[in-house]
């Protein structure tokens, strides 16, 4: 029994902040192989990274630009740690967040006549009942039916996949248009910008410390933390793994939805079924490279979004296709995962934050 | 137990049977032609499940089986016409992908990293790296042609259902009945199934247990690298972006239906080519007339039904998904 109570009380060591020295090093391996890749293609690394930063990073438009792209990257990581702290491997963001991102468009464009304030709402509220939903199917076939996690969000993602394209070429969309996407949302239903910056990233920054302070300071978050450590240990405390792991789902698919409701209505003001591509699985990356922390995924988000932002002038100027970013996330992950660099830190890398498929 | 699994085995085959018996008497040229596209579906997901199977049965989640088929493919597509050989470039798939299941040995047999997360880096590096190095435009210098088979392809509907299909269709078949025979009736089988189920018994047995699960995950990396080449220049001909379209996910939902084992996951690949071959002749007869959106999505929802049914009842291999430490129990 002792052990139990160890592996519990080792829950808040193993999502330690103090090891923010490891994420560093694995970013600046991976931007060192990724060179190392430029100049074999003969391109010049130093003009792309130097491109790509400066656009990012250098000047107050390209901080706009990057916040911009870094708020769904947030709530898609907070999404992914959610699922892992209570245990689950969330790998159906993307679903999740393309239900959520088409959802608040339709209520962006199709409702009218209501106080902005209470459109805006209401259309985040959309974004994430609905991201929430095809959150719950997965949590649902998880809890109660024994089907893990991952294969149920891939497949998810699929499925999701298809019905927004048929829903976003058909009824939802724009009409005299060759396009697939929905009609602009109404300019009321925009979310305002602070100045140059979007508000969006504050609401997913404010909503980190949140599930901060819920993860670290209240029963919800221990019973989250508590299942997904040691689902016996859970047990025998009388928390109810079923119903625990299906809202962990189901929160973990709203924060989602949510997440493309604010790319939606902050951002893109309409829906089209390419913008959204990727998001989801950057959440993965965000989320390990902020230690399963939910405040540690802020600087992971700023920092791939301003990938993400400076990637198209980074063709421009060095000739690098914008793909390589794809590849930077890639061996970030790797390397951040990996024990390599953890090991020299006395970092318990040996961890398991997800069970076989019979857990 | 096994007998209940047995019983209900032969009905499925008896209810598949008669109702493709049917189907014969009304028009054969169709019902052969859907059966024979449907074993063209149907084989790269059973390889893919194969390669599940191999990592599992020994005791690791390989969920980066996308990834690998994703690069093996992207691989044999481009070395077969740098070296304007598909020869060539089969070899040269077969090789990434036991490169690939190397790398998945490396973290979560020598590492002992998380498993799950593991197969996910494998498939976000074999996306990022694809996408990064195509280069649109290509042709392959040619493709794995079909070659009947002397004497069976002229049977009636079986000949042209399974024996007039290309080399790697056939390779294909030889792995997936010589992995069944492999896996339960030989001293090798019975050794990879006991570091699946229960390492330290094999260990105590004088079984190494991370050789065992690094020679076969690597072997199932072959097996992936069969299945790449098979898509990509036997069956389509052709590479782009997303290549292998979550084949790798769906064959996971296959390895889980035909519960571990290389007939069962067959079954169930066959299963799901028929349903898509079906769909697919539906939709060019005008029968139905449903938004192709919808077709797209059929796999993947059949997959979560069918798991929905079985994944309750079926047991994974215990000691899959956990490192393996000397001296525990």
């Amino acid at each position: 029994m002792s052990k139990l109570i160890d592996e519990v009380k080792d829950s808040r060591r193993k999502y330690d902040v103090g090891s923010w020295i490891v994420p560093i090093i694995a970013v600046l391996t991976a931007m060192f192989v990724a060179s190392v890749l430029m100049m074999i293609q003969g391109l010049d690394p130093m003009l792309a990274y130097k491109s790509l930063f400066t656009t990012a990073f250098g000047s107050s438009e390209g901080i706009a630009a990057t916040l911009g792209k870094a708020t769904p990257l947030v709530l898609s990581g907070l999404a992914v740690t959610l699922g892992l702290r209570a245990g689950l491997f969330n790998i159906g963001v993307q679903g999740q967040l393309l239900t959520g991102a088409l959802a608040s468009a339709w209520a962006g464009y199709a409702l009218s006549n209501l106080p902005p304030l209470v459109h805006i709402a209401l259309a985040l509220s959309f974004g994430f009942f609905f991201g929430a939903l095809v959150g719950a199917i997965a949590g649902y076939l998880k809890a109660f039916r024994g089907v893990h996690e991952v294969i149920t969000t891939i497949m998810l993602n699929s499925i999701v996949m298809g019905i927004v394209d048929y829903l976003a070429s058909n009824p939802f969309k724009e009409p005299d248009q060759a396009l697939t996407r929905t009609p602009q949302i109404l300019e009321s239903v925009r979310l305002p910008m602070f100045g140059n910056f979007p508000s969006g990233f504050f609401l997913a920054a404010a909503l980190a410390f949140l599930m901060w302070w819920i993860l670290g300071f209240t029963t919800t978050g221990f019973r989250f933390n508590t299942v997904g450590r040691n689902r016996f240990a859970a047990w025998y405390a009388g928390i109810s793994y079923k119903k625990t792991i299906f809202f962990a789902m189901l929160f973990s698919g709203g924060i989602a939805g949510l997440g493309g409701a604010v790319e939606t209505l902050g951002i893109t003001y309409r829906f089209e079924p390419a913008f959204n591509l990727g998001l989801g699985f950057d959440g993965i990356t965000i989320a390990l490279l902020g230690r399963v922390h939910p405040v540690g995924i802020i600087p992971g988000a700023i920092l791939i979004g301003g990938m993400r932002a400076g990637a198209a002038d980074m063709q421009f100027d060095a000739g690098v296709a914008p793909e390589l970013v794809d590849l930077l996330l890639a061996m970030i992950l790797f390397f951040v995962t990996a024990p390599l660099i953890s090991r020299f830190f006395k970092n318990s890398a040996n961890r398991s934050l997800t069970g076989g498929w019979g857990n | 137990m096994i007998t209940l699994i047995k019983r209900r085995g032969s009905y499925y085959f008896l209810a598949v049977s008669l109702a493709t018996l049917y189907l014969y008497s009304q028009s054969a040229n169709i019902t052969t032609s859907v059966f024979s596209i449907a074993v063209t579906f149907a084989m790269p997901l059973a390889l893919a499940a194969m390669v599940g199977i191999m990592c599992e049965r020994t005791g690791i989640v390989n969920i980066g089986i996308e990834g690998t088929l994703l690069l093996s493919s992207f691989v044999a597509f481009y070395v077969a016409i740098a070296a304007k050989s598909i020869l060539i470039g089969f070899v040269a798939a077969m090789a990434t992908g036991v490169a690939m299941s190397l790398l998945l040995a490396l973290m979560s047999v020598t590492w002992k990293m998380d498993q799950i997360i593991a197969g996910t880096i494998l498939n976000i590096l074999a996306t990022g790296l694809t996408s990064f190095f195509y280069i649109q435009g290509n042709m392959l210098p040619s493709m794995f042609k079909q070659k009947p088979i002397p004497g069976l392809s002229n049977l009636p509907f079986f000949g042209d259902v399974l024996f007039k299909h290309g080399l790697l269709m056939y390779l294909g078949f030889v792995v997936i009945i010589t992995l069944y025979y492999g896996l339960f009736h030989t001293p090798w089988g019975l050794r990879t199934r006991a570091v699946g189920e229960h390492p330290s018994s094999a260990d105590t047995a004088g079984v190494s247990v991370s050789r065992m699960r690094y020679v076969n995950v690597a072997v199932a990396g072959a097996i992936g690298g069969l299945c790449g080449s098979y898509l990509v220049l036997e069956l389509v001909g052709s590479w782009n972006r997303g290549f292998t379209a979550g084949k790798g996910f769906t064959a996971l939902a296959l390895m889980i239906f035909g519960r571990w084992n290389p007939m069962g996951a067959l079954a169930a690949a066959m299963f799901f080519g028929l349903a898509q071959a079906g769909a697919n002749q539906l939709m060019i007869n005008g029968t139905v007339n449903i938004p192709p959106q919808f077709v797209g999505i059929l796999p993947y929802v059949m997959t979560i039904i069918v798991l929905a049914i079985s994944a309750g009842k079926v047991r994974p291999p215990a000691a899959e998904g956990q490192p393996y430490e000397k001296g525990q129990s």
